[in-house]
């Protein structure tokens, strides 16, 4: 069970949530010319590191509201919560 | 609106009147948990932007309420409570009866801006859990500290109990509690709570 802190209603329990999958992909602007290959890696394609990863999560039990976590995929460590739109902090690990 | 006359609580059918008046005195003094439901209550759902100073004017003006500002906080002002549902959204909670008049007021002040107000009076019931036993029970199924160190009076929150979404809030010391939950789960909650608490010594409270 991770515990996450909610920017509005601060740590609760991972039950009270719900995950969103990597975050910072941004829908392609100049559709009429991606190519298949370039539509299915927007679509289809997520990193899937070992080590921190950007996604993110609603409270969806609590304030219904979304946001962003860095989490390491191997410890779970959360190293930072970040508001929707915020780019990603730099985290050197 | 329903109409008052056509108004039934989703726990009517536990007949919860006629069970709270078929209890002797004696039972009720002794009980450690008081389980009860506070029906057909004014509820309003308004969002709006807390940095517009319009925005909190309007309410001011139209319920009399300051709205918390900070997350999971209760404000009263009178017979009316803002709880804080999330950073632009928040409920007003009043007796039942005032929705339609509150309602109207309510967008009548906000005219012209981003905000609204919307009557869901209709969408949920409350359940009052108090006494030495509360919390006890509710931490059988609630994620939440509610140690009055982390939990007291004036707070409310969101959250999970039993498989229903709940809005949690605490009213006084003894400690009650009243949990919101929408009608499709008040049954099943109802249950689960008196299911729970078959150990304890229950006063029903109407
Ligand atoms: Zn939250």
């Amino acid at each position: 069970m991770l515990l996450i802190s909610c920017p509005h209603c601060g740590p609760r329990a991972e039950i009270e949530f719900a995950y969103g999958h990597e975050a910072h992909i941004a829908r392609p602007t100049d559709q009429e010319k991606l190519t298949d290959a370039e539509w299915a890696d927007y679509l289809f394609m997520r990193k899937n590191p070992k080590g921190v990863h950007y996604e993110r999560w609603v409270h969806a039990r609590g304030c219904r509201r979304w946001f962003n976590v860095a989490r390491h995929t191997v410890t779970h460590e959360i190293l930072a919560v970040y508001r929707m739109g915020d780019p990603p902090p730099a985290l050197d690990r | 609106m329903v109409e008052s006359y056509r108004r039934r609580s989703p726990l009517a059918s536990f007949g919860l009147p006629a069970r709270a008046a078929a209890q002797s005195p004696e039972a009720v003094a002794d009980a450690d948990l008081q389980l009860g439901e506070r029906p057909h209550r004014c509820q309003i759902n308004l969002r709006g932007n807390p940095q517009d100073g319009r925005f909190l004017e309007a309410v001011r003006n139209a319920a009399g309420l300051a709205l918390p500002t900070e997350p999971n906080r209760v404000a009263a002002a009178g017979e009316l409570k803002a709880l804080w549902l999330g950073p632009d959204e928040w409920l007003i909670l009043g007796p039942g009866g005032r929705e339609t008049e509150l309602v109207g007021t309510l967008a009548r002040g906000l005219q012209g801006q981003h905000a609204g107000a919307t009557d869901v009076s209709e969408a949920r019931t409350w359940i009052l859990v108090a006494g030495g036993r509360a919390r006890a029970l509710l931490a059988r199924g609630i994620p939440l500290d509610l140690h009055p160190r982390e939990f007291r009076p004036g707070h409310c929150a969101q959250t999970g109990l039993a498989g229903a979404n709940i809005i949690l809030q605490q009213t006084d010391d003894r400690p009650s509690y009243e949990i919101g939950v929408t009608n499709s789960f008040a049954d099943h909650l109802w249950h689960w709570l008196e299911r729970g608490a078959i150990d304890y010594r229950v006063a029903i409270s109407v």
